[in-house]
C-alpha cells in the first residue's frame, strides 16, 4: 500500500472512531452532568469520568487530526530543527 | 458548595467554541501556550459560571497540550527532563497561587482578584513581552543583513552566569541547555510559571521567557518544553476542580475538538520558521493582551470605589472592548502563524526542489 493511501486508511479509521466519541458525548451529555452533580454530592472517585474521556479523546481525535492534516499535505519540514 | 448549573449546548455555542479552540489550539502547537486566556472570557459569554470556565478550561488544557508535546518531542525538540522538573514545581506554585487568588477574594471579594489578576498581567507582559519582542525584531534585523541566516543561538549574559554557576549535589544536565544548571535555579522558575498560571490561565509567558533568557534554551525548544508543564500543571488542576465536580467535560471536549486541528498545525509551523518567529509572536500576543487589560482596570477600581464610580453600562462596555481586543489577540497570533508556515513551506519548497 502506498504510504498516502496508508494515511487516508488511518484518517478514516480514526475520523470515525472520532465521530463515535463525540456522538457519545452528545447522547450521553444529562449522564455526564449528573456524574458531575454526584461528584459534588460526595461521591468522589467520580472525578476520573472527566479525566478518562478526556486522555481517550486525546489520543484518538489527536490521531484524527494528525493524520488528517498529512493527507492534505501540511507536513512537517523534512529536516527537523 | 453554591449551586452550580452546566449550560444546554447549542449548535451555535458548540461552533463558536470550536473555532476559538482552533485558534487557541494553533498558538499553543506554536508558543507552546497561550490561547487559554481567551476561553474562559469566550465560555462566561455563553452564560458558564466562571468557576466552571475556569475548570473546564483546564480540563482542555491538558490533553491538548499532551498531544503538542507528542508531536514536537517527534521533532527532537522536548527536552522532557527539563519539563517534568519545570511541571513539578509549577504544580507547586499554582497551588500557592490558588490559595492566594482564594485569600484575596476573601478579603476584597471579587473585584481585588480581578484587579490582582490585572495587575500581575500588566506587569509580567509589559516587562516580559516587550523583552521578548525587542529580542525577535533584533533577531529579525541580523537575519536580513546576513540574508537570511538564521542567527546563531546566542546565550543572554544573564543565561551564561547562570550556567557558571555550581551548587554542588543540585546540577542537573539538560539537552536543551547543553550545559548544567542547578536544580535551586529551574526550581523557582517553574514555581513562578504555575503561579502565574493560577492568576491568568497563561504560565507559558513567564515559563518560556524564563527558559529562554535565564536558562539559555533555543526559543523552539523552550515553546515545546513549555508544553510538558502545561500537561503537568494542566493534569493537576483538572483533577482538583474535578474532585469538586465542577469540569463540565463537554465543553472540554467540544473545545478541544477544535483546539487539536489547531495544535498540530503548530507545532507543523515551528520545523519551518526561525527562532526569531516564535519569540515575535510570543511578543505580539503578550503586548496585544496587555493593552486588553486597560479596557477593566477602570470598572475594577470603580467597583473598589477607588475612583469616582462609573455607570453600569460604561463598564460593561469597556468590558466588551477588552473582550474584543483579547480575541484579536488570538487572531493576530493565529495569523502570523498561518503566513509564516505558508511562506516557510513555500521556502522549503523551493529549496528542496533547487537541490
Amino acid at each position: 500500500m502506498s504510504e498516502r493511501k496508508k494515511t487516508a486508511v488511518a484518517t478514516a479509521i480514526f475520523g470515525v472512531s472520532s465521530l463515535v466519541l463525540y456522538l457519545l458525548l452528545f447522547v450521553y451529555s444529562d449522564q455526564l452532568v449528573l456524574w458531575a452533580e454526584q461528584t459534588r454530592q460526595g461521591q468522589k472517585v467520580l472525578f476520573l469520568v472527566p479525566i478518562v474521556i478526556a486522555f481517550v479523546f486525546s489520543w484518538v481525535h489527536g490521531s484524527f487530526t494528525g493524520y488528517f492534516w498529512e493527507l492534505l499535505g501540511v507536513r512537517a519540514a523534512a529536516k527537523s530543527k | 458548595m453554591e449551586s452550580i448549573s452546566f449550560i444546554d449546548l447549542t449548535l451555535t455555542s458548540a461552533l463558536a467554541l470550536f473555532v476559538v479552540g482552533f485558534v487557541g489550539g494553533m498558538v499553543s502547537g506554536f508558543i507552546g501556550s497561550g490561547g487559554a486566556f481567551v476561553m474562559t472570557p469566550a465560555m462566561m459569554t455563553l452564560g458558564v459560571p466562571g468557576i466552571v470556565a475556569v475548570a473546564s478550561n483546564i480540563c482542555h488544557k491538558f490533553p491538548k497540550a499532551l498531544v503538542a508535546a507528542i508531536k514536537r518531542h517527534k521533532y527532537g525538540q522536548v527536552d522532557v527532563k527539563l519539563g517534568i522538573i519545570m511541571g513539578l514545581f509549577a504544580e507547586l506554585g499554582m497551588l500557592v497561587g490558588k490559595n492566594v487568588m482564594t485569600d484575596i477574594k476573601n478579603t476584597y471579594g471579587d473585584t481585588g482578584t480581578s484587579l490582582y489578576v490585572s495587575v500581575v498581567f500588566v506587569v509580567v507582559l509589559a516587562i516580559v513581552g516587550s523583552f521578548v519582542l525587542r529580542d525577535a525584531l533584533r533577531m529579525r534585523k541580523a537575519e536580513k543583513q546576513s540574508g537570511g541566516v538564521e542567527a546563531a543561538h546566542k546565550l543572554t549574559r544573564l543565561a551564561s552566569w547562570v550556567q557558571s554557576i555550581h551548587i554542588p549535589g543540585t546540577m542537573m544536565y539538560f539537552d536543551s541547555l547543553k550545559s548544567k544548571v542547578s536544580l535551586l535555579i529551574v526550581a523557582p522558575l517553574g514555581f513562578a510559571t504555575g503561579l502565574l498560571a493560577s492568576a491568568i490561565a497563561v504560565g507559558g509567558f513567564v515559563g518560556v521567557p524564563a527558559m529562554m533568557y535565564v536558562l539559555g534554551a533555543p526559543a523552539i525548544m523552550a515553546s515545546a518544553t513549555e508544553l510538558v508543564v502545561a500537561f503537568i500543571m494542566g493534569l493537576g488542576g483538572t483533577i482538583l476542580y474535578a474532585l469538586d465536580g465542577v469540569v463540565d467535560v463537554r465543553l472540554a471536549m467540544i473545545i478541544l475538538a477544535g483546539s487539536l486541528f489547531g495544535v498540530q498545525i503548530g507545532a507543523i509551523g515551528t520545523t519551518y520558521v526561525q527562532d526569531s518567529v516564535v519569540k515575535f509572536v510570543m511578543g505580539l500576543i503578550m503586548i496585544i493582551v496587555l493593552f486588553s487589560r486597560f479596557f477593566y482596570v477602570p470598572g475594577y477600581l470603580s467597583n473598589l470605589e477607588l475612583i469616582d464610580p462609573m455607570a453600569p453600562e460604561t463598564i460593561a462596555y469597556l468590558k466588551l472592548l477588552g473582550d474584543i481586543t483579547l480575541v484579536l489577540a488570538l487572531a493576530t497570533g493565529g495569523l502570523t502563524i498561518i503566513v509564516a508556515i505558508i511562506k516557510g513551506m513555500a521556502e522549503h519548497r523551493r529549496k528542496v526542489s533547487a537541490s
